[in-house]
């Protein structure tokens, strides 16, 4: 069984619009949301929820008042400014529990934070994993570790050839996370300089954790020089782009129906990305053999 | 005043819009707190006068003094230290730094040694006093950066801090304290969605709050459904303009390319100041 993610670095390239639209193309497979902070994938494959479950990423300290004799201790302690006028403040908060350890009263208790859900669902594509974490909670990066975890439980029971994980922007945790142990990424960018910039980065942490990495430029076209610019990085590090996507706005039109875009239009987005599909298939099943 | 710019979507142009409400007021510090992928630069092209090394302070064990009890290994909450018979293991990517392991150890073998997650580089961009924070390739943890480079915020001018997208700890870190938070999205069904989650998270830090909505003419009139509905000012509406992409691509700011911009940003931003006085 295969994984691949779909990374940027930068935002808004296209993820989950690429994501969905190998959601259509593959065959038995799993999809899993690995952004599970500002998650959009259901959007497009509109998951029939089978199983909820909530989501415990680490404690939090809770503060009995009638203990408390306000001596300040914990708010010494605290490296992370969580305490204020003897009460926590969650946000803040990290969780690493010193306060507890050091309140001379026992006032401080640690608990079980709730932090979001995770989701088993049907599609119309196969099986779905995907979570919603907590507004402003922590741990992004080990809810998506659970939901790799649950997408390769049901890959393993129903023989799944494929896992295929829609990632979030970014390089920090929860795309750490999300790419750690795959097969391949498949890094969608823009030829914007901004583009370019967070490529080069997120392929840096591929290269950092030892993940194969392919490349896709979206919206080509507006600015060739910078399109072949990130043609002739990539060359240059021994990775293939494999896909060259036009900007048309049947993307967002799509987008707006809650189809992907190559079941919604058979034009030339649609084309190209079949062909990168195939390629990204191919060199997935060659690992196979490998 | 401080406003910070969050979208919850990513590319909705969250950095065309701090940059160019910058380059169009007086007395700005622009910080971009976009730490993970910051990219404010591209197009401030600032001058860096000074680099700064950030570290966490990660535990460092004497091994003379250690008697192996397992103390730090037990209140680490991270699962960062972890012994094992006569062996301790340390896993700085782990640690968030707490010190809880020092504190409790009772022999007194845990020193605290920084280990560098990322830099902050200062300097100016013309008059526009510019910082940005880089957190070094394979780090997990961007609010320790994110947090340190805040103290750098200059109160005696309007601050700009530019976040990275989402709606948790990277994006808390870098909105909390703000006196305005200026949301960004685009009107697709991707846009909002993740625009509802960055409204909740901006709500939950009891921040006042308005909306940008670029690339105004594509997907559908959702989005100013639900403003309506939630009572969200629209502060500002940038249309599709080929010109304007293609200027981003380049690296070229907005305000420069098509200079009618640098007025509706700084109306914008009158449109900003009394709401921090209510």
């Amino acid at each position: 069984m295969k994984q691949l993610t779909v990374i940027s670095g930068k935002g808004g390239t296209g993820k989950t619009t690429i994501t969905a639209a190998f959601a259509a193309l593959a065959q038995n497979h799993v999809m899993a949301d690995g952004d599970v902070d500002a998650a959009d994938l259901h959007l497009i494959l509109t998951p029939h929820i089978k199983r909820g479950e909530e989501f415990y990423g680490g404690r939090t300290p809770s503060l009995d008042k009638d203990k408390c004799d306000e001596c300040g201790i914990c708010m010494e302690v605290c490296r992370f400014e969580a305490i204020h006028d003897f009460a926590i403040d969650s946000i803040s908060c990290e969780g690493c529990g010193l306060c507890m350890h050091a309140c001379p009263n026992e006032a401080i208790k640690m608990e079980g934070k709730f932090s979001g859900h995770w989701f088993i669902s049907d599609t119309r594509f196969g099986p779905m994993v995907h979570a919603r974490l907590g507004i402003a909670e922590e741990n992004s990066g080990k809810l998506v570790t659970l939901v790799r975890q649950q997408a390769r439980l049901i890959a393993e029971d129903e023989n799944k050839d494929l896992i295929i994980i829609d990632g979030p922007p970014g390089i920090g945790c929860p795309v750490i996370a999300v790419i750690t142990g795959v097969d391949l990424v498949l890094a969608v960018t823009e030829p914007t300089l901004s583009g370019i910039h967070d490529l080069e980065r997120v392929l840096e942490v591929a290269k950092h954790f030892n993940v194969p990495a392919m490349v896709c430029i979206n919206k080509c076209d507006i600015n060739p020089e910078n399109a072949r610019k990130i043609e002739d990085y990539c060359q240059d590090k021994n990775i293939a782009v494999v896909g060259n996507i036009p900007y048309d706005p049947v993307v967002t039109r799509a987008m707006v129906e809650g189809q992907s875009v190559v079941e919604y239009d058979s034009g030339i987005v649609t084309e190209i990305i079949k062909k990168m599909w195939e390629r990204i298939r191919a060199k997935l099943q060659d690992g196979l053999k490998e | 005043m401080i406003i910070s710019i969050a979208s919850g979507k990513g590319g909705t142009g969250k950095t065309t819009v701090a940059v160019n409400l910058a380059l169009s007021l007086k007395d700005v510090q622009y910080m971009d707190c976009d730490v993970e992928e910051p990219n404010g630069h591209l197009f401030l092209k600032p001058q860096i006068e000074e680099r700064v090394s950030v570290g966490i302070p990660v535990p460092q064990v004497d091994k003379s003094r250690c008697t192996y009890c397992g103390e730090c290994a037990r209140v680490c909450e991270f699962n960062a230290i972890v012994i094992i018979k006569e062996k301790v293991l340390i896993f700085p990517e782990l640690c968030h730094g707490c010190g809880g392991c020092s504190y409790i150890c009772p022999v007194d073998a845990i020193e605290e040694v920084e280990r560098e997650i990322g830099i902050i580089e200062k300097g100016k961009a013309g008059n526009i006093e510019f910082i940005h924070g880089i957190l070094n390739v394979g780090e997990p943890m961007a609010p320790p950066l994110i947090r340190r480079e805040k103290r750098f915020i200059n109160n005696h001018k309007t601050v700009i801090i530019d976040s990275s997208p989402g709606t948790s700890c990277p994006v808390v870190q870098a909105v909390k304290g703000s006196d305005f938070c200026l949301l960004v999205t685009e009107p697709t069904p991707f846009g909002l969605n993740d625009l509802k989650l960055a409204v909740e998270m901006v709500r939950k830090l009891g921040i006042p709050l308005g909306l940008l909505i670029n690339c105004s003419d594509i997907g559908d009139r959702k989005v100013w459904q639900y403003c309506e509905a939630e009572k969200i000012p629209i502060l500002l509406e940038i249309p599709t303009d080929r010109r304007i992409a293609e200027a981003y691509s380049r690296g070229v700011p907005l305000v420069e390319e098509l200079p009618e911009y640098k007025k509706r940003f700084q109306d914008l931003y009158s449109k900003l100041v009394p709401s921090q006085q209510t």
